[in-house]
């Protein structure tokens, strides 16, 4: 598969060929990731798929991930595959809730879902994309559920009303608050306070 | 006869029409909604609505641990519930940088490859029963079912199996299990046999499926197709080859491929693969050695009950694992695999905790769904059921 030399050689034709709009590169666990300023995606994605002793033709996946406290939040991660190399490549560029992404969809028609679905999901806006609808969520669905602000329980629900003889939304409504267990630590971060101790010495005292 | 030239000149505009396909039709392989835009019968635009199965798999990944969104594969492509799994397992192990003992990894193959038997088989009957075929689903079902009886034999469910864990898989295969799986490969040929007596020189079945939705080389890459939709155009691109997982390596099989990467041939290939599937399987069952079937002494896997009946130690392990979860090193991996639909793949983000930071599922059905557009446009309407059937759709994985 995919060997430590295969992916040095691959940088470093890209470092030589296609140098400006890079940002960075590492091997993890043999695999490649190439960091991409937002603005260059399209031509370094043009290169990957077009110049000799590259052949990254298959845009295998798109997507988000969010990271809220950085300021540039959105992560957009490109996979690319090459079956004539039988190697796979990492791209990725930051972006925020305003900023759009120049979209593939010209080079790589598949990207057309893809990056809908990663609007749909985040909220991430792309440039030049044809069709930029919602994929995944609803008619009239609002707000980007894979953010991390995004609850987990979302904000509606949805029941058919009989007498209205329609779906209807309403605010959701849970008959137990979803119980998000503080796994990380039950053993090593167990406090002398137990939560509600507090309440009983202010009485006391 | 003045009358009779407006007529002329409004029949084609009336040619034009909009036809809403779904989300309810037994075509659609679940909840699919098209918006076909036809000239009379040949469809000039497919606008495909997807989501009506979206259950937020992704997101709930986030808030589980490792182990408790092991389930959730399942229910992604239901007809091959344990190739999806090992993707997620495959994730895990690479980050963590365990490796699975041996016995678990011809299981695991042994699975899948009953897993792409049970995917095929309903693909190819139910594409025939889509062009009208209605014998096959009947005999290719009789078969399916007992693959079902060997999936809940070896985990207890017919479907969501949660059977691959990471570090191996859950149990151990009993003896008389595995005669009976090898008693099948005996007969099961058989059955393809009559099947492919039905179907393959069929008359009707040639003429609603040969030069219909034909892939060539730039769909291939311009949709970013994979699986039999590359195989049925006469590439031999298989992750089980090229990348390979497991031990996969170790055995022998060939990659069918097509010729005409029309519908028939993708039918071909997965007649021929499903042969190559018979003889994987019975290839691991001789092969497959003795031993453990989950990583021994590690903190991923449980400790075995009766060593739990004994040990405070084994007993603390337990509780620890099925509450708190084992956690994985930080960092990012993408893990695939040849499930029977396509490359299968799965894009996670640890932040080290016992929790996914992110879990992107890469689900085969679709870039195949969403060429639809492409692959439909000059097609006649009866073709659209044919194409769809033969992409190898299912919901459950598409809308995730």
């Amino acid at each position: 598969m995919s060997d430590r030399e295969a992916l040095a050689a691959l940088i470093d034709g890209l470092d030589a060929r296609m140098s400006h709009g890079l940002k960075g590169h590492d091997i993890m666990r043999d695999e490649l990731t190439v960091h991409v300023a937002r603005e260059h995606i399209v031509p370094v994605v043009r290169f990957l798929r077009d110049a000799s002793g590259f052949s990254f033709e298959t845009l295998v996946d798109i997507c988000g991930v969010d990271y809220p406290e950085r300021p540039e939040r959105f992560e957009v991660v490109y996979h690319f595959l090459s079956m004539q190399l039988n190697q796979r490549i990492r791209l990725k560029t930051m972006t925020d809730e305003q900023t759009p992404i120049p979209s593939i969809v010209s080079l790589h028609p598949s990207a057309n879902w893809y990056e809908r679905e990663a609007f749909d999901m985040y909220g991430i806006q792309f440039s030049g994309h044809p069709d930029l609808r919602r994929l995944l969520t609803d008619y009239g669905f609002e707000g980007y559920p894979l953010r991390k602000d995004f609850p987990l329980t979302g904000y509606v629900e949805v029941r058919y009303d009989d007498l209205e003889k329609r779906v209807v939304q309403e605010p959701v409504q849970l008959t137990q608050e979803y119980r998000n267990f503080d796994f990380l630590s039950p053993w090593e971060g167990m406090t002398n306070v137990i939560p509600g101790d507090e309440k009983a010495e202010t009485e006391n005292g | 006869m003045a009358d009779d030239l407006t007529v002329g000149a409004h029949e084609h505009e009336d040619r034009k029409f909009t036809l809403n396909f779904g989300p309810q039709h037994p075509a659609a392989h679940g909840v699919l909604r098209m918006i076909l835009d036809l000239d009379g019968e040949v469809v000039e635009r497919v606008d495909s609505h997807v989501g009506l199965l979206h259950r937020g798999t992704e997101k709930l990944l986030e808030y589980k641990t490792y182990l408790q969104g092991l389930p959730y594969f399942d229910r992604l492509d239901y007809c091959a519930p344990m190739n999806q799994e090992h993707a997620w397992c495959l994730a895990i192990e690479r980050l963590l940088g365990v490796d699975v003992p041996r016995r678990a990894s011809f299981i695991r193959v042994l699975y899948s490859e009953i897993g792409r038997l049970m995917s095929h088989i309903l693909n190819i009957t139910t594409q025939a029963m889509d062009v009208g075929a209605l014998t096959p689903i009947t005999w290719g079902f009789e078969e399916r079912e007992k693959l079902c009886v060997f999936y809940e034999r070896a985990c207890g469910s017919r479907m969501h199996s949660a059977y691959f864990r990471p570090g191996g898989v859950h149990q151990d295969l009993p003896q008389d299990l595995i005669d009976d799986i090898w008693r099948f490969t005996e007969t099961f040929p058989a059955v393809l046999d009559d099947i492919e007596g039905l179907l393959t020189e069929n008359r009707i079945f040639k003429q609603r499926n040969v030069d219909i939705g034909v892939v060539d080389r730039e769909t291939i890459m311009a949709y970013g197709f994979s699986g039999v939709m590359v195989r049925g155009s006469g590439f031999a691109w298989d992750l089980r080859r090229a990348q390979p997982y497991e031990v996969y390596s170790e055995l022998d099989f060939k990659i069918p491929v097509g010729k005409n990467g029309d519908n028939y041939d993708r039918y071909v290939c997965r007649m021929d693969e499903m042969r190559e599937s018979v003889s994987l399987i019975r290839q691991c069952i001789e092969k497959m050695p003795a031993g453990d079937v989950l990583l021994a002494g590690s903190k991923v896997s449980p400790p075995r009950r009766g060593e739990m009946k004994t040990s405070m130690e084994a007993l603390i392990h337990h509780f620890k694992l099925y509450t708190e979860g084992f956690h994985v090193p930080e960092g990012e991996i993408y893990a695939a695999v040849e499930a029977p639909k396509g490359e299968f793949g799965v894009y996670l983000v640890s932040d080290g905790t016992n929790r996914p930071y992110r879990a992107k599922l890469r689900a085969p059905g679709f870039p195949h769904l969403a060429a639809m557009d492409h692959l439909c446009k000059g097609h006649m309407l009866a073709d659209v059921s044919a194409i769809l059937g033969s992409l190898d759709i299912v919901f459950g994985e598409i809308d995730r």
